[in-house]
């Protein structure tokens, strides 16, 4: 069931009734154990895109499928990041992991084992019983990523998941991302406005244009890979990518 | 930790003590007793006389306080949660809201007789306003971000409740309940010197009406310790129910 791929076709929409398109006709698919990166300008509705295929936003239009049925949050596991990594400050580190296991399933024997060895390989084990408040950014975003690995998710989606932290904890922790999810690999789509982490974490990019719309959809040979960076492809690559970006910001 | 605070209040307590035996001194009347009499005075009559009168008065203040919540927090989420349920009872709230409730006194009276439940709402009203606020308020406050990643895992209203609302709000709620404790106090006081031959009220103001200042003084400080005790339970539950706050 797993070795389904996602299906977005000409989905569209629209805020103020109608007034404000934040994204028109996007269709394109990601196929299984794929990370898709998007990325664009801001006011590209990156982030609207996201939200839509979470189901957070509802009234779209067009369709998005996972596999042959119709993707909704209450018939497949959506595991969903945001940007401020969505802990909840009244939870401890471990009610927080266990959120998405909790809503979507029961809590077994298996799954605290299997949450204890996530915990322990990210380095968040001994905080397991203190609160978010008390963790820093980095450990913050890694509780994040346990609650979303454990979910044992159909899908992954991330909106801006490191953009906060400096970038040194930000290396790392998109290091720690990519080890957990070549252990577990789903589709996850992972938004970003940093063509370097689209080009280490993506093995897709889709770049959208400022209207909300599809500029362009490129293979990423350089996905997972840190060492090239002095090659001269992928220099050619980023570079391509930011000038795409910049005539995406106009829409020319 | 909380045998320092134990300590500190300790140490208000016999301060207050100080000041007041000396002012005691020195009118040396009878309206000003000393506080060792008040105090030797207390512990004679508390359980003879005072106790059942202030077990009238936490009663009636618990059960106002019971009613104000189970009406107030529903109605409460449903205005912060629901934007048309606002629209359609802010107007109410706010109309309703700054009448000093003292002044519907009589005309709960008139309607409900001076028996214990006319009491019991009176404190209701005075605390209810404070509880829908407070949760509305809360409520409207929490980004709506906070709620994204329990939509896309298909979450459930009472999935919502358990994990956003409850927790976002309780600090609120808690610290509306304290602020309105106080003023749901004092009225107590006044709406227990009619109609009743219980409560504290009515015990301070008897002991007035015979001269006697000892049980006058026993009385306001044992109705002082009923407010502490009360402050002191709405500061348990908040340390046991918002750790995660202290520790920011």
């Amino acid at each position: 069931m797993k070795n389904n791929s996602l299906v977005i076709q000409d989905v569209s929409l629209s805020y103020d009734n109608g007034k404000i398109l934040a994204i028109e006709n996007i269709s394109f698919s990601v196929s299984a154990d794929t990370v898709c990166v998007i990325i664009g300008p801001s006011g590209s509705g990156k982030s609207t895109l996201l939200r839509t295929i979470a189901g957070i936003e509802k009234n779209f239009d067009g369709n998005i499928f996972l596999g042959r049925e119709k993707l909704s949050p209450k018939n497949k596991k959506i595991g969903f990041v945001p940007q401020n990594y969505g802990l909840y400050p009244w939870r401890t580190v471990e009610e927080n992991i266990l959120i998405g296991v909790k809503i979507k399933s029961k809590i077994n024997d298996d799954i605290i084992l299997k949450m204890n060895s996530i915990m322990e390989s990210l380095g968040i084990f001994d905080f397991r019983h203190r609160f978010p408040g008390e963790l820093s950014g980095g450990q913050q975003q890694r509780v994040s990523l346990a609650r979303a690995f454990l979910l044992n998710a159909d899908l992954l989606l991330m909106d801006e998941p490191f953009s906060a932290l400096d970038a040194i904890t930000r290396e790392e922790t998109q290091n720690i991302f990519l080890s957990l999810w070549k252990k577990n690999k789903l589709i996850t789509i992972l938004v970003t406005h940093d063509v370097d982490e689209a080009l280490y974490l993506g093995k897709t990019i889709i770049v959208l244009s400022k209207k909300g719309r599809i500029w362009e959809i490129l293979n990423n040979p350089f996905f997972g890979n840190r060492e090239e960076i002095y090659n001269k492809n992928f220099i050619d690559m980023r570079a391509r990518i930011r000038e795409h970006i910049q005539k995406a910001g106009a829409d020319i | 930790m909380s045998k320092n605070i134990l300590v500190s209040y300790i140490i208000a307590a016999v301060g207050i003590f100080i000041v007041w035996y000396f002012i005691a001194m020195i009118f040396s009347v009878a309206m000003i007793p000393s506080p060792i009499l008040v105090l030797q005075t207390l512990i004679d009559i508390f359980f003879s006389d005072i106790a059942i009168h202030a077990f009238y008065s936490l009663i009636r203040i618990i059960a106002g306080l019971f009613l104000a919540i189970v009406i107030g927090y529903p109605l409460g989420l449903a205005m912060g949660y629901f934007k048309k349920c606002d629209r359609f009872l802010s107007p109410l709230v706010y109309l309703t809201y700054p009448i000093p409730k003292i002044s519907l006194l009589p005309i709960v009276m008139l309607l409900l007789g001076v028996g214990e439940f006319a009491k019991i709402l009176m404190i209701f009203l005075i605390i209810v306003f404070q509880v829908v606020i407070a949760v509305r308020d809360g409520i409207r406050e929490i980004p709506k971000e906070t709620f994204y990643p329990l939509i896309s895992l298909g979450a459930s209203f009472k999935n919502f409740f358990v994990y956003v609302l409850w927790p976002a709000v309780l600090p609120k709620f808690l610290t509306a309940i304290r602020v309105a404790m106080a003023t749901a106090i004092s009225v107590l006081f006044f709406t227990e010197t009619f109609g009743t031959k219980y409560g504290m009220g009515y015990f301070i103001m008897d002991a007035w009406l015979r001269v006697n200042y000892l049980e006058m003084y026993a009385g306001i400080i044992a109705l002082s310790y009923i407010g502490l005790f009360i402050f002191g339970l709405i500061d348990f539950i908040e340390h046991i129910t918002c750790r995660w706050q202290k520790r920011r």
